[in-house]
Order: C-alpha cells, then sequence, then structure tokens
C-alpha cells in the first residue's frame, strides 16, 4: 500500500489544462495546410495529378486541399513549386463535408450542434465507437482521450459499450463491405435523437484504400454525418478540439 | 537436394533459381526442415496465367540457427493436397491461398474461409459460393459442441469497447470454455492486391495502414523488400534510425498493453499510469517525424526524416523520466500479489501447441519458443547489436507479461544507447527500380512479433504478388487454445495478454 502510494507521488498530477492551455505539438507535425497561390504557375494543375489520392484541385486560380481526402503526407509530393506546406494548426473538425474543401486562409471550423441536440447532449454525451475498417490508429487515438491526460470525462464525454446506451456513433475506417451491416445495425440501435463523427481520412473518404472494391469510400451516402473530423489519424487534441465545438465548450 | 538457394533477411532471389519440387518432394522437404526447428515464415501461390490458370506454390522456412530462408516452389497445380494434416503450421496458409484463388487443399481438416471476399479472378469458389457476389460475411459452419447443459455465446463483430471488429464463438460447459472460435475478415481492405501491379504512389500509405499499430515494423518490411529488389543497402544512419523507431513503437505499445492488462485485473495505478506513459513514447515518435504512429518515418532507401543532434538530446533527456516512470509503474504491478495470482496459471498455450500452430512474437517466446528476428535474422537494422534471449517458459498471461517486460527494459537500454551516439550515412537513396522475375523476402521483428513481407516481381519488375504475414496470422490460433478450459470471464485478459491485430489478419 505505501508503495502503491509512493509510486503515485512520484508519476504525480498529468491532466493537461486543456483546453484553457493551448497544447505544445511538436515542430514536425502537419495540421491545416498553408496555401501560397502566388506561387502557382499560371495554368498549372501539376497538383491535380501529383496527390494519389485526389486531394488537390486547382479552381480558379486557387488551390483546394480537400482535407477529407488528405492523409498529411510527410512526402506530399503535390506542388513542385512549394505552394503547399503544413502549419502546425491541429484544429481541423467542421460540420459540412464541403467546409473541409478549404482553400484558405480561414477554415470553417465546427459549429456547436442545433439548439435541440445542444440542450440534450451539452453535459453528457455518450458515444458508441465503430471501427469500421480502421488501422487500429484513429481508434487508438480515441481510446487516448479517455486516460488522465485527456480526461474525456470532465467534458461530460464518454465512450459507453452499448449502442442502446449511446447518443451517437463515432466511426473510423473506410466501412468496408464486411462491416457495412454491422454499422448500420449499430446506427439503428441508437436511440433517437442521435449524431454520427465521421473520424479520419477513411471515415470521412475512403483514405488510404478508397477505391478498393472492398471498401465503401467512407460514410458518404451511407450515414448522415455530424462532426468530420480530418486526419490520418487525427491527433487526439484534434478529436477533442471538433468534440468541444460541437458542445460549445470551445 | 544440394544447391538449394539461400538468401538473408532482406535477400531477393531470381524466381529462375528456386526449386520446383514435386507436391512429394515439396511435402517431405516441409515436415524434415520444420520438424528441425525451421519455421514456416510465409506460403503463397502465384498464378501461371489467367482466370483459372495453375497456381505456383512458394514457401518460405526460416532456419534461425543459420540466419537463413530458404525458398522453395511447388509444381503449378489447381488443385493440392492438404499439408496441415502433418505440418499444422501451413493451416492458415492454406485457408488463405483456397478463398484467394478458389483451390482446394484436399484433407485440411479445418478448410474455412478466412476473411470472407469473393475469389480473385477465376470462375471458382473454393466452398461453391456464387463466386461473382461478395460473400456474406461469418457465413460458415462453426464448431459446435453438443449437449444437453452446453451453451453457446457469440461475441462481436462490434465489441463494448474502443476496439476492432472481430467474431468470437464460445462453447461452454457452465462457465468453462470448451472451445473458442475466432471468425475475422470485417476489417478486410483488399490491401495486398491494391498493390498488385505496383509499386504505386499510393503504396507506402497502404502498407502504414495495414496494422496502424504498426505502422514502423509494416514499413521498414516493405522498405526492405524494395531495397533488396534494388539491391542497395541503407546506410549505418538510416538502419540506426530504423531501430530507434521499431524500439519507440515496441515501447509504446507494450506499456500500452502494462495498462490494459492491469486494467482488467482491476489495478489501477499501473492502468492509470501506463495509459499516459503509452502517449510519451508516442509523442517521441512525434517529435521525429511529426505522427504519433510513425506515418512518413520509414522509406525505401532509409528514412524519411532525420535525427540531429539537438533533437536527440531532447528525445534524450525526455527518456530519462519517462523510463524512470515505465519502471516504476512495472515493478508495481509485478510486487503486487493480487495481480500476480490473477496472471498465473491464466491462459496457458503448451510449448507444443505452440511449436505446431508456429506462434511468434511475444506469444511464441511466452512459451519457451526461441524467435527473434533481431537476434537471428538481423539484417541492416540490428546488425551492431547483440540481442538477447529473452524467452519464458510459462505459456500463461504472466509469461507474456513477463517476456514484455524483459523486452521494455531491453528497449529502454537500447534507445538509449542509441540515442547517445548515432551512426553517419546518407538518411535516403531511393533504391533502383525492383528486379524483375524475382522474389524477395523481409522480416523485421515488430512489437508483437515478425512482420514478413514477400514480393514477387513480374518481368518488368512491378509486384505480380505481395504478400503480407503480420504476427497476428499466427497468433489469433494461440488465443484461441489459451481460452480452452478457462472460464470465459477470463477471456478479456487473456485476450490482451494476446492484444493481436484484426487488420493485420485482415489486410
Amino acid at each position: 500500500m505505501l508503495k502503491i502510494i509512493r509510486e503515485r507521488l512520484r508519476q504525480g498530477y498529468r491532466t493537461s489544462d486543456f483546453p484553457k492551455v493551448e497544447p505544445l505539438l511538436p515542430e514536425r507535425f502537419r495540421g491545416l495546410p498553408l496555401l501560397d497561390g502566388e506561387k502557382c504557375p499560371a495554368d498549372c494543375r501539376e497538383c491535380e495529378s501529383a496527390c494519389p489520392f485526389g486531394a488537390l484541385h486547382r479552381v480558379g486560380g486557387r488551390i483546394t486541399v480537400d482535407l477529407g481526402r488528405c492523409l498529411f503526407c510527410a512526402d506530399c509530393p503535390a506542388c513542385p513549386h512549394g505552394g503547399l506546406t503544413f502549419s502546425n494548426d491541429y484544429r481541423l473538425a467542421v460540420r459540412q463535408r464541403n467546409d473541409l474543401l478549404y482553400s484558405g486562409p480561414e477554415l470553417a471550423r465546427a459549429e456547436k450542434l442545433e439548439q435541440k441536440l445542444l440542450s440534450l447532449f451539452g453535459r453528457s454525451l455518450k458515444l458508441r465507437q465503430v471501427s469500421a475498417g480502421g488501422c487500429g490508429a484513429c481508434e487508438a487515438d480515441v481510446n487516448v482521450l479517455s486516460t488522465l491526460v485527456f480526461d474525456l470525462g470532465r467534458f461530460g464525454i464518454q465512450m459507453v459499450a452499448s449502442p442502446r446506451h449511446a447518443d451517437g456513433l463515432l466511426v473510423t475506417g473506410p466501412v468496408t463491405e464486411n462491416m457495412h451491416s454491422a454499422l448500420l445495425a449499430t446506427y439503428a440501435a441508437v436511440p433517437e435523437p442521435k449524431i454520427v463523427i465521421a473520424t479520419g481520412a477513411c471515415a470521412i473518404a475512403g483514405g488510404p484504400f478508397a477505391g478498393s472494391p472492398e471498401v465503401h469510400n467512407g460514410l458518404e451516402g451511407i450515414l448522415p454525418v455530424d462532426l468530420y473530423i480530418p486526419g490520418c489519424p487525427p491527433h487526439p487534441y484534434t478529436i477533442l478540439d471538433g468534440l468541444l465545438r460541437l458542445l460549445d465548450k470551445r | 537436394m544440394s544447391g538449394l538457394p539461400v538468401i538473408k533477411n532482406g535477400g531477393a532471389l531470381p524466381l529462375a533459381h528456386i526449386p520446383r519440387l514435386t507436391p512429394a518432394e515439396f511435402a517431405a522437404f516441409c515436415k524434415v526442415r520444420l520438424t528441425e526447428g525451421a519455421r514456416l515464415v510465409a506460403c503463397l501461390a502465384v498464378p501461371e496465367g489467367e482466370g483459372d490458370a495453375p497456381l505456383t506454390l512458394y514457401a518460405v522456412l526460416a532456419d534461425d540457427q543459420a540466419g537463413d530462408l530458404l525458398v522453395i516452389a511447388q509444381e503449378p497445380q489447381r488443385e493440392f493436397e492438404s499439408l496441415t494434416p502433418r505440418i499444422p503450421q501451413f493451416h492458415l496458409f492454406e485457408r488463405e491461398i483456397g478463398e484467394q484463388y478458389g483451390v482446394n487443399f484436399i484433407g485440411h481438416p479445418w478448410y474455412k474461409p478466412l476473411r470472407f471476399h469473393a475469389p480473385w479472378p477465376g470462375g471458382r469458389d473454393a466452398w461453391g459460393r456464387d463466386p461473382k457476389r461478395h460473400p456474406q460475411i461469418g457465413e460458415m459452419t462453426y464448431f459446435t459442441v453438443e449437449g444437453a447443459e452446453v451453451h453457446e455465446v457469440a461475441v462481436g463483430p462490434v465489441h463494448a469497447g474502443v476496439i476492432e471488429p472481430g467474431h468470437f464463438r464460445f462453447q461452454c460447459y457452465g462457465e468453462k470454455v470448451l472451445h473458442l472460435e475466432i471468425s475475422l475478415g470485417y476489417q478486410h481492405r483488399g490491401i495486398t492486391r491494391l498493390i498488385e501491379g505496383g509499386p504505386w504512389p499510393q503504396t507506402p500509405m497502404q502498407i502504414e495502414t495495414m496494422a496502424g499499430d504498426t505502422s514502423i515494423g509494416h514499413m521498414s518490411a516493405y522498405s526492405m523488400v524494395l531495397e533488396g529488389l534494388g539491391k542497395v543497402e541503407i546506410s549505418p544512419r538510416a538502419a540506426a534510425l530504423r531501430a530507434i523507431a521499431l524500439e519507440l513503437e515496441r515501447l509504446a505499445n507494450h506499456v500500452g498493453d502494462f495498462g490494459a492488462l492491469a486494467g482488467d485485473v482491476g489495478f489501477l495505478p499501473t492502468s492509470s499510469y501506463c495509459g499516459r506513459l503509452r502517449g510519451d513514447y508516442l509523442n517521441m515518435t512525434g517529435l521525429l517525424c511529426g505522427s504519433r504512429f510513425g506515418r512518413g518515418l520509414v522509406r525505401p532507401g532509409g528514412m524519411g526524416f532525420d535525427l540531429d543532434p539537438a533533437m536527440a538530446a531532447k528525445m534524450l533527456a525526455a527518456l530519462g523520466p519517462v523510463a524512470r516512470d515505465t519502471r516504476g509503474a512495472l515493478e508495481l504491478f509485478f510486487n503486487t500479489p493480487s495481480v500476480l495470482a490473477r496472471l498465473e496459471g491464466t491462459g496457458k498455450v503448451s510449448a507444443r501447441d505452440a511449436f505446431y500452430l508456429g506462434l511468434v512474437g511475444v506469444a511464441g517466446r511466452a512459451c519457451g519458443l526461441d524467435g527473434d528476428v533481431r537476434r537471428y535474422h538481423r539484417g541492416a537494422i540490428y546488425a551492431p547489436d547483440e540481442i538477447p534471449v529473452m524467452i519464458e517458459e510459462g505459456g500463461d498471461v504472466l509469461a507474456r507479461a513477463l517476456v514484455r517486460q524483459q523486452e521494455v527494459e531491453h528497449s529502454l537500454e537500447f534507445l538509449h544507447q542509441r540515442l547517445t551516439t548515432i551512426a553517419a550515412g546518407e538518411l535516403l537513396v531511393a533504391p533502383p527500380p525492383p528486379a524483375p522475375d524475382s522474389l524477395a523476402v523481409a522480416m523485421v521483428e515488430g512489437w508483437r512479433g515478425p512482420v514478413t513481407h514477400v514480393a514477387v516481381t513480374n518481368q518488368v519488375g512491378r509486384f505480380r504478388r505481395y504478400q503480407v504475414v503480420d504476427p497476428s496470422f499466427f497468433n489469433w490460433s494461440g488465443l484461441a487454445l489459451a481460452l480452452r478450459d478457462e472460464q470465459i470471464s477470463d477471456f478479456p485478459l487473456c485476450n490482451k495478454s494476446f492484444n493481436l491485430s484484426y487488420c493485420g489478419f485482415d489486410l
């Protein structure tokens, strides 16, 4: 017993002061893209074919990055002219699929839930997580939110075991053919009203597996989505930031 | 069978040099070598044409003592005699090939689909299902136990918890589990087929997300395949950085597993501390490459990110207190009798079963099987190091925890050493295009065990077949055996002690 107390004292207090204090992310962290249209030569469309995941388009002279398709690759080959780099900004969650089509400088970050849902879920949100073909990384970064560093419970958010106890689904993975019906069954088991959160590039648009005959390219056309959290995988603070915005806590 | 070609880990050889044996010779060779202590690391089929063309079987055997890999092939056929009754290590490989190409392995005692996908090109399905339609996941005959008081418990695919999907069927007599059957495939994304015809620009990202908790392990194996096919060696610097990345991945996951084990036996101090510490190791990888899971860190020909002296010093400084806290959390765990009482004797797998099923990595070493790619098939990554034997004999949850403890201790020292002096050399030299008509084998000791990639190239040096064998491929069978005669309530604890990958199996 004394040993446990001694070790407890040594380990110290580890819960972060987020959201009061912004997290310190590593220098090499790749967040919201920085787009510099000045560097684009006229009529250059190289980025459209260079991104292997089709995340870039040049519309009316401006680069548009689909943050739902972007994997924030370290060796992003998209722009040989240096028109696309990544900032350290981890706040990426949005409410509408269209808001992920980003051409800078401001991202339409997630708004709070509609008043009725906010009054229901604002102080207590229970989520059932469904991994629909994920690689385990999004799941790991969702799991970590329940550790004492992030302490999800202090925001009134909890991951629950049964969809019957849940207010919504947090979906990861591109929705494999083999998880399609289980995902729909889980969604059906959540009582109304309910929300759906698409976490990670896979759940939004298929991620690195988009186009595989074994996957559905994300939730589009399968379930209505209330919050999109981009990234491959999203940083835990990106997920937490999105959830807190949804609940009007940021 | 003299003159059998031998390659080292990460090596490649022309297909023409691989001896093509008759089925009888193939079976005899495997039986002898696998009984004498070699291990079956991979077995794959390559079609010799379109549609229902005959298949050439390739098998890769690892001889740990010599540090060699033996590659043999079997004459092309459309129907095979199953080797599983004589050599159980083949059981999943034969099911995998059967599902992919719609062929039969006559005499296989447990012939069922593995991942529930339609057969690859060809008009036949091994189980007579409509080959044009996607099969229904989980639709197969499960093993059942008959008896008045025997009942069946079905769990999944969606489990209670933030975890990947899989289906488990327990045959129970009261609380006692007589048999557990594990049916997977829910995460099947068809990755190896996406890679065929490549390497494509998307391939590295698909490799890194085969099993997201082993991004570095899988990407290192893929990189070694391309380096082997391009006949290049990475610099000592790139090798040192790969080792650092791999050991950070091992630490993060092992420490996380201690947290999960502690949570499952209700010992909250270690559970809480390890949950935090796991993140600290992931953040060190994040420091290195911006991604906590090492995305973009390893690249064919070297590494995507360098570690300058200032950053190495920063990591060393961070490692000190984290290592202290890790040792403190583990000491508490192993010094608490109520914890040990729950671990000892639970979920036991015998050394004999482990050997016959070919269990690998932590699960294999916990049964006394002395296999470790870092030690016996070092390649460039661990070339300068003498990795100790880290095994336990018990085969139970405790043994699996103790193997992890040894590895955590070793990795901490190893990291300290490697971060203090980092060898010099080029960070990245892109390898030349892959050699045509060749086969390459790469193994990396990931945190669960050996991650094996085998590539077969076509006449223009593109991937004709790409096989991935995650350690979970072998070890799920070990978990099923561990549950025999256990209480069903011990399933979570046994499961955590293996902590296997669903997506790494499903691919």
